[in-house]
């Protein structure tokens, strides 16, 4: 394989592993502004793997595509700091509000534009946990897809042979590019931000961002030099089908959100006896846990 | 999730001393490579914005990467195969994110794929690595070598060796011999020049040498044939590519265990050149030596650094008598003398890295054109503070190491003498600072001139006649007192030694040291007016220091000529 052109699907998220009393509002939705935003973690492995592709391809380039509010653009300036060539961003009004499916179709919609040989994308995300935009962008591609992907064993001319990380064991899968492949956390921590890269690249802007200010020295800096911008595209950008995108093109509708909150204030010690397995299954259907 | 920068509020102030502006200025040459490198710094804010974002990028590294495996190598260690080190295999992992990071030839130029930070950038980052395991920090810190080759090899020699050392290379300095330690003047490894092979060529033993089998290795040798002394030592540096180096064996320590210490065997190791002949002792050694201590005094601030947060940590969770026994007053004392010991250490740590900073840019412009009066005057004056300072800072923070990483452990009673907490490590690794790169003994012989000579008084003063916060006016006040009896103790072991010798050796370590206790607290009150809350350490440090001084002033004063009689020990026959 030469000169593959590698795409990295990755997601700015709330920071959902350390929340304190005030991550949720009274209401039951994140509050986003308690949680400081980061790359979503199993994109941070999909990013690894994309740039060990990058180091053993000749020629191979690794872009970041993201959906999101403008300040996402941070994940893409982060991807840029380990590694990354560059990166687009999908930012709009008509995203917002999108489920999985109206998020695969607008990141299918601005795949197809760049035409990518790879795509790798993280299992899935730590606030929606859904797994679900992988696949579909694949299938809305009709590409082959490889999921929970360890590692890459072999690069071979048009294919690539991947190991998986199921349940219950591994799998060494062979798969035609172009390919989507999604990442297990299990997978290869991402390499480090670069020192060099870091000074190189910490003026990246998109080009809302150089709208916002751009007399300031970081804004003239990233207008003067191409390799400091990342693309920004709107909905118009992509050509998409309007009625798919955003809160219309999303099926998904929350019903009702309860905050569950454990209510057990002491816990209850089980030995292994008949006696006490019979008594937690009683106790298990009396609160209908079981049956 | 750790960040050893980040959560370190003491660090990043000391990254915002005013002083930065001009060591900026100094070592970006007024930003003559901005357009040259992607990399460079436009003016200023924007060099220091760089700065705080590669020491984020190390902290994460320290806290992400090398803390975590600091467990793993010390119980695994560093092996011998086939005379050459293997790495214990968290080092190995150490190493690569180290690479990837970038964060290898910190301060070597541009033009070399160095990052061109200044030193104290590169000592934070010594520090936080130390803080994360001071083992490896022995084996990153080695790049310092290359600052050597930079500052007296030729331009040959350092286009091979630097921009290798910025991709990751690591370095060794060759000095100890079995029967050269200290007095390194007796060094007896032979170098001779081979007409046929048109290099020098290594032959002897080098011993106690600290990642031995690093790529790039600066050896003391003996050039001259038939010498004896230091003036017939060179400094040579040997490619570990070029093969003639073994590993004999690696030392079975207390304590750094991830770093090796090797013995190596030279069997006609090809070597070249660095500098003049004839000067590997007395001009590069020294200056290695000076940077060497500087990296010991790093190192020894982030292991109280470690040893401070895991004595806290621990006071306040374990809990006896039904509350938490941070909030018994014996341990509370303990640790607010610890973490006054700390902020003291690095107060005095970053005061002599600007110090060495300022004198040896001057010392690189002068190489690249003739310095004008005035900044030949600067450069002095620094040269001047930083050879007081140096040995001064490598005393007190390795001595703070040992003592913090003692209160450590008796804060953790029982549990601190077992192997389930990072303290025994800490205290382990702390043993050996106080006496690599020159013993705590010897520091006072480096430092004692600066007494005698007027430089520390002379700097006590300039202290002293600056500015105070309020809330410091006491504090200024009793250092003023401190200073005079300071004054009275330099005249009475003046007078005494000039009629018997031997009396200014007895006390000097009672000098040097009240000398420092002085400075340090100085520099923590001139904090206090920066940020308010070092007022806290300021007070307790000036407690600390009065003790101190109470003491080696009784000492000084109460003894009598016939005190070096009663207290020499002769040697056996």
């Amino acid at each position: 394989m030469k000169n593959a052109k590698i795409v990295v699907l990755a997601k700015q998220v709330p920071d959902t592993r350390n929340v304190g009393k005030d991550a949720m509002t009274p209401e039951g939705t994140v509050n986003r502004a308690a949680l400081p935003a980061i790359f979503n973690p199993e994109d941070l492995n999909a990013l690894e793997m994309a740039l060990s592709l990058k180091d053993r391809i000749e020629g191979a380039t690794v872009h970041v595509l993201t959906m999101g509010p403008l300040r996402a653009a941070d994940i893409i300036r982060d991807a840029m700091f380990r590694g990354a060539d560059g990166g687009y961003l999908l930012s709009g009004r008509e995203f917002a509000g999108s489920d999985t499916l109206a998020t695969s179709y607008a990141l299918s919609c601005a795949l197809r534009k760049i035409g990518p040989d790879i795509i790798v994308a993280g299992r899935q995300a730590i606030d929606g946990d859904t797994a679900q935009v992988g696949p579909q962008v694949a299938e809305k591609l009709g590409l082959p897809q490889v999921t929970y992907a360890e590692r890459i064993v072999e690069i071979k001319e048009a294919s690539l042979v991947i190991k998986r990380r199921l349940e219950h064991g591994t799998e060494v899968v062979e798969c035609p590019v172009p390919a989507v492949v999604t990442v297990n956390a299990s997978a290869e921590a991402c390499r480090p931000r670069n020192a060099k890269r870091v000074m190189a690249f910490k003026c990246a802007m998109a080009k809302s961002e150089i709208a916002a200010a751009p007399e300031s020295e970081a804004a003239l800096r990233a207008a003067s030099k191409p390799a400091l911008q990342i693309v920004e595209w709107a909905a118009a950008d992509v050509d998409p089908d309007p009625q798919q995108l955003g809160l219309t093109g999303s099926p998904t509708k929350v019903k009702k959100i309860e905050n569950v909150v454990f209510q057990a204030k002491e816990a209850k010690r089980l030995t292994a006896s008949d006696c006490d397995i019979k008594e937690l299954m009683v106790e298990l259907i009396a609160s209908h846990t079981l049956g | 999730m750790a960040n050893f920068f980040s959560d370190n509020k003491d660090l990043q102030f000391h990254l915002q001393h005013p002083m930065m502006r001009k060591i900026v200025e100094l070592k970006e040459r007024g930003f003559a490579e901005k357009d040259l490198y992607d990399h460079a710094p436009q003016n200023f804010e924007d060099a220091m914005d760089s700065y705080r974002r590669v020491l984020e990028i190390a902290g994460e590294v320290c806290g992400d990467v090398i803390a975590p495996n600091a467990e793993g190598v010390d119980h695994e260690g560093p092996r011998v195969v086939d005379d050459h080190v293997e790495y214990a295999s968290g080092t190995v992992r150490n190493l690569k994110a180290i690479v990837d990071a970038g964060l290898s030839g910190l301060t070597l130029p541009r033009k070399y794929d160095g990052l061109n930070f200044p030193l104290v950038c590169f000592v934070m980052a010594n520090e936080m690595v130390a803080r994360a395991d001071a083992g490896f920090e022995n084996i990153w810190g080695l790049q310092d070598c290359a600052e050597t080759l930079n500052e007296f090899a030729s331009e040959e020699i350092k286009q091979k060796f630097l921009p290798w050392v910025s991709a990751g290379a690591t370095c060794a300095m060759d000095l100890t011999e079995p029967d050269a330690g200290s007095d390194l003047g007796a060094v007896m490894l032979k170098a001779t020049w081979s007409e046929e092979r048109q290099t020098w060529l290594l032959n002897g033993v080098k011993r106690f040498i600290t990642n031995g089998d690093g790529e790039v290795s600066l050896v003391l040798a003996r050039t001259e044939e038939g010498t004896t002394d230091a003036r017939g030592l060179s400094m040579l540096v040997y490619d570990k590519r070029d093969g003639g180096v073994k590993v004999r064996r690696i030392e079975n320590k207390l304590g750094i265990k991830g770093s090796p210490t090797c013995e190596l065997v030279f069997t006609n190791a090809p070597a070249q050149l660095v500098g003049d002949r004839k000067m590997g002792l007395i001009k590069y050694v020294m200056s290695l030596m000076n940077a060497a201590r500087l990296g010991i005094g790093a190192q020894s601030v982030g292991l109280c650094e470690a040893a401070y947060r895991e004595a806290l940590k621990y006071a306040q969770e374990r809990e006896q008598f039904g509350k938490p026994i941070v909030r018994f007053a014996a341990i509370s004392e303990m640790l607010t003398n610890m973490k006054a010991k700390l902020e003291g250490a690095r107060a005095l740590l970053y005061e002599t890295t600007r110090f060495v900073e300022i004198y040896k840019q001057y010392t690189h412009i002068s190489h690249e054109r003739s310095l004008e009066g005035e900044e030949r005057q600067e450069m002095k004056f620094y040269n001047r503070l930083a050879d007081g300072f140096t040995p001064l800072v490598k005393l007190f923070s390795s001595e703070y190491a040992n003592q913090l990483a003692y209160d450590a452990i008796q804060i953790h009673g029982g549990s601190g003498f077992m192997k389930d907490y990072p303290c025994e490590r800490l205290y382990r690794d702390a043993r050996i600072m106080n006496i690599y790169e020159g013993t705590s003994q010897l520091q006072v012989v480096a430092a004692i001139n600066a007494v005698t000579k007027g430089t520390f008084m002379e700097q006590i003063g300039r202290y002293a006649a600056a500015d105070y916060c309020a809330e410091m006016q006491p504090v200024v006040e009793r250092l003023k007192a401190l200073t005079a009896q300071f004054a009275e103790m330099v005249e009475r072991v003046e007078t005494v030694d000039k009629q018997t010798s031997g009396f200014k050796d007895l006390h000097a370590r009672r000098l040097v040291e009240t000398a420092g206790h002085i400075i340090i607290t100085y520099l923590l009150a001139r904090q206090a007016g920066e940020c308010a809350d070092y007022g806290r350490s300021a007070r307790v440090f000036c407690n600390l220091a009065e003790g101190k001084i109470a003491e080696a002033y009784a000492g000084v004063m109460h003894s009598e000529a016939a005190d070096v009689a009663l207290y020499r020990v002769e040697a056996a026959e």
